[in-house]
């Protein structure tokens, strides 16, 4: 079965016809030809199809698209204008935070989110003090950077550059 | 000996060129290549591990709307090759392994595609199926030669009298799992034959190497090289397996000729990729070692047991680095196959090393505890002063400076270990090594391009950082700046490149940017013309086959284990490692903390749960297959030596894709045993091996 849907997708309205067992991901990946969000499982295991959703860090391949309709999506690409790069984005090409570069979309946009979660003061399962604000240290990032899984293992760079870019606010 | 390159580009600091793109998001890979108005295909796979598949009912498939083809070993054209039984794709009823490739469903939609594949009903002829391995079975057999063309046994002196005759010996045996190369983007191909003649196919593969891929292709179809292009300007990592194609890609193509001038585009699901895309052995790791009170080896020997799949041989060379590492009079290596019902194993991150350093490397340790002796101290008194395999020199071996190097770094002397807390903490130390090799085929192209050196070269960057560094040694070998250079890659239309694998990547092609370089120097001099254009082949570069070169590494780990819950952390990694001269010390850095983390990863975390009972690996997912993740690691340090190596290649090179990994795991497992006395002979060292015997 089909179903019409709008999306804004990187500040950009798209209206779109999906089946209704497309995913958000696929219909970002093969019906808007968005290919910035990458399909690593399908199964909401790798992260690497994390996109901000509605402002929020989401994984795309466990939305359906049909239950989506209006929403507003920022990928990796829509972080900043062409030409110029987000902070977290310019604190992964310092800190060299990638290999293969197929889940630093996914890493990116989840960094993004995670510094609003740090902003809101939102703790995570290694939060000590849960009265307080929680700290931007190592062990709170890498914590909350633990969905987005890395084969390549870049991830004693990307913890770094997500404080960095977290720091540079 | 070679002259090495005056490094002015090269030991640079450079940002990646790829690295905007990536960030955004916006580097194409494989299956996101956009094409015009592209179909979708989905495989359907075998839910036997052996037997025959006498029907498939694929009439009601067929006839839904939307449906574009659907391919089964009944009506599958017939392919030019069947010689690769991996790749000879829907040709056939008979049915090797679980998960093997059977059918074929192409579509308007993924969607649609997925729902018809997974609905056909396949009526099968069982057969009972074998897929157990064991060092015990009695018709394990000695394949003609290991991979990479090494020599399935060798034996120097007598091991056995000098295990009766030593002072101390150790006899052990130790276990890999089996594991999945898991690289985070999954095999993917988009295929387009052209509609008319013969056909032209182009794929957009995710290959490490598209000539190779190339090659394969042409083979299987029965094509002439110039029909076929393949495409990979980015890879979303291999590791290995994506080093040759595997059945997926053929099965793309097959799928796209049934459908000309219509774009095909294929990912296997992560699923999918534990029966169809390589992984490697388990290994069953029998060690001798002989020694005198002092530590020095009179006997070494490695016999070791993996499996490989009827369907097609691979044969991992386990046993290999046991015959160069340490000096020993008398030594012996063998491997013994189990050929079993089961998906091909193939290459994946260091064959051979990682896992045949695993057993070596443990068994050092539990010697010089045995000995009562530092285990660097014993690895130094074995140093071989030529290579015990060849009786070659080394082109340059710095193991003990990094032994040295890296235990002042880490802080090595003093007890190794303490309590802190619930935590028991030990230290554990391992040595690495990894042959430094260079493919026979490669050649780059080097022209003057309105005010700037292009080179171009089949080349692939699978996250090693070639799109940078190619850049930086050509620009050194032309005596340029590096901003003034562009190296092209990834496109059979540039001229051949071999494999990114074996880490020679940089070795071959780097000498084949070289020769270009000075031949178009040679021809055009300082000031050249718009136009001018040169080439080189790897093969007009020195070669120094009097040496044996290798890189090698000591890798440092501290562990702590819960004293109540046997729980496992590993607070640093530390390696220091000498692999000739770094090209660009961002991306090497990067190759080596992801390599020694990969190997924290098959240290703890991962195993491919194999069900003999059904044929399957039991956690053929991301979810239950645990791949090290951000908050399992601490600190990862990779420091370099400065290593001045003649022999290698003109860039001093020896490469460092690999190396990374070897090792790790024992270390791990010998700091662990310093923290709690337990000795974890087989991976991975998960809790329930620790909690019965923790103090
Ligand atoms: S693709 Fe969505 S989590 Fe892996
Ligand atoms: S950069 Fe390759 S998976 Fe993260």
């Amino acid at each position: 079965m089909d179903a019409e849907i709008t999306l804004r997708v990187d500040g950009e309205a798209h209206r779109l016809t999906v089946d209704t067992r497309t995913s958000l991901l696929d219909a970002l990946r093969e019906r808007l030809g968005n290919t910035s969000p990458k399909k690593g499982c399908d199964h909401g295991q790798c992260g690497a199809c994390t996109v901000l959703l509605d402002g929020d860090r989401a994984l795309t391949c466990l939305a359906l698209a049909v239950a989506h309709d209006g929403a507003e999506v920022t990928t990796a690409d829509g972080l900043a204008p062409a030409g110029e790069l987000h902070p977290v984005q310019q604190a992964f090409l310092d800190f060299d935070a990638f290999q293969c570069g197929y889940c630093t979309p996914g890493q990116v946009c989840s960094a993004v989110g995670v510094l609003a979660e740090f902003e809101r003061g939102w703790p995570s399962h290694v939060t000590e003090d849960l009265t307080g604000r929680p700290e931007m240290s190592h062990d709170e990032v890498a914590e909350r950077m633990s969905g987005n899984l890395c084969r390549c293992a870049a991830y004693v760079n990307i913890t770094p550059a997500v404080q960095q870019a977290g720091g540079a606010r | 000996m070679t002259d090495l390159l005056e490094p002015r580009a090269i030991g640079q600091d450079l940002v990646r060129r790829d690295g905007e793109l990536k960030v955004r998001g916006t580097a194409t890979y494989a299956y996101e290549t956009p094409v015009e108005h592209p179909a979708y295909a989905h495989p359907v796979q075998a839910t036997i591990a052996r037997g025959r598949v006498t029907a498939m009912d694929t009439a009601a498939a067929e006839a839904l709307d939307g449906v574009l083809a659907v391919l089964t070993p009944f009506n599958a054209e017939r392919l030019a090759s069947t010689e690769d039984a991996e790749y000879a794709v829907l040709q056939g009823q008979d049915v090797g392994f679980r998960g093997q490739l059977i059918g074929v469903v192409v579509a308007e939609t993924s969607e649609l595609a997925r729902e018809v594949a997974d609905g056909i009903t396949v009526r099968y002829e069982e057969q009972p199926h074998d897929a157990e391995l064991s060092a015990d079975r009695p018709d394990l057999y000695a394949p003609e030669q290991v991979n990479a063309g090494h020599e399935t046994d060798t034996a120097e002196g007598d091991v056995a009298a000098a295990m009766a005759a030593a002072e101390m010996t150790l006899e052990r045996t130790y276990s890999t799992a089996m594991y999945h190369n898991n690289p985070l983007e999954p095999h993917a191909t988009t295929a387009l034959w052209e509609p008319a003649g013969d056909g032209f196919l182009t794929l957009w593969d995710s290959t490490q190497g598209v000539h190779p891929d190339r090659a394969a292709v042409c083979q299987v179809f029965g094509l002439e090289q110039e029909q076929v292009r393949v495409v990979c300007p980015y890879v979303g990592g291999g590791f290995g397996s994506k080093g040759l194609p595997h059945a997926n890609v053929m099965l793309t193509a097959l799928a796209a000729r049934a459908l000309p001038g219509r774009p095909v585009k294929l990912a296997l699901t992560r699923q999918q990729m534990f029966f169809l895309a390589g992984y490697r052995t388990p290994t069953i790791q029998r060690m001798q070692l002989a020694a005198d009170s002092r530590g020095r080896l009179s006997a070494i020997a490695i016999d070791v047991v993996e499996q490989t799949s009827k369907v097609k041989e691979f044969a991992e060379q386990t046993g290999v680095p046991t015959r160069m590492m340490y000096a020993s009079p008398n030594r012996r290596s063998t491997h013994r196959l189990a050929a079993l019902d089961v998906p091909i194993p193939s290459w994946m991150r260091a064959p051979g090393e990682c896992p045949g350093m695993f057993g070596p490397e443990v068994a050092m340790d539990e010697l010089a505890e045995e000995l009562g002796i530092d285990p660097i101290e014993l690895r130094v008194r074995n140093e071989p002063e030529v290579d015990p395999e060849t009786g070659k020199p080394w082109s340059s071996r710095n193991l003990v400076r990094c032994l040295r190097e890296g235990a002042e770094r880490f802080g090595w002397s003093g007890p190794r270990a303490h309590r802190d807390g619930d935590w028991l903490v030990g230290t554990g130390v391992a040595s690495s090594v990894y042959p430094t090799m260079r493919q026979a085929t490669s050649t780059a192209n080097l022209r003057y391009e309105d005010g700037r050196y292009v080179a171009e070269i089949g080349a692939a960057d699978l996250g090693t950082g070639a799109w940078t560094i190619l850049p930086q040694i050509t620009a050194d070998a032309l005596g340029v700046d590096v901003a003034d250079v562009d190296v092209r890659i990834g496109d059979t239309r540039y001229p051949v490149a071999s494999v990114a694998g074996g880490s020679s990547g940089t070795n071959t092609w780097g000498s084949a940017l070289v020769v270009a370089a000075r031949e178009f120097r040679t021809k055009f001099g300082a000031d050249p013309r718009d136009g001018d254009e040169a080439s080189g082949d790897v093969d007009q570069a020195g070669q120094d086959d009097t040496h044996a070169p290798y890189a090698f590494g000591a890798q440092f780990v501290e562990a702590r284990v819960n004293a109540d819950t046997g729980e496992v952390r590993v607070p640093r990694l530390l390696g220091v490692f000498g692999v000739g001269r770094v090209i660009n010390p961002r991306t090497a850095r990067s190759q080596l903390i992801g390599g020694m983390t990969m190997g924290l990863s098959m240290a703890l975390h991962e195993n491919s749960a194999w069900d003999p009972r059904v044929g399957q690996v039991a956690n053929h997912d991301l979810a239950e297959y645990h791949i090290t993740v951000n908050a399992d690691v601490g600190e990862v340090e990779a420091h370099w030596i400065d290593e001045h190596d003649p022999y290698v290649n003109a860039m001093g090179s020896k490469g460092i894709g690999e190396i990374g990994i070897v090792g790790t795991a024992a270390a791990v497992v010998n700091a662990v045993h310093a923290a709690t006395g337990v000795r974890v002979r087989h991976l991975p060292v998960t809790l329930d091996k620790l909690l019965t015997a923790l103090p």
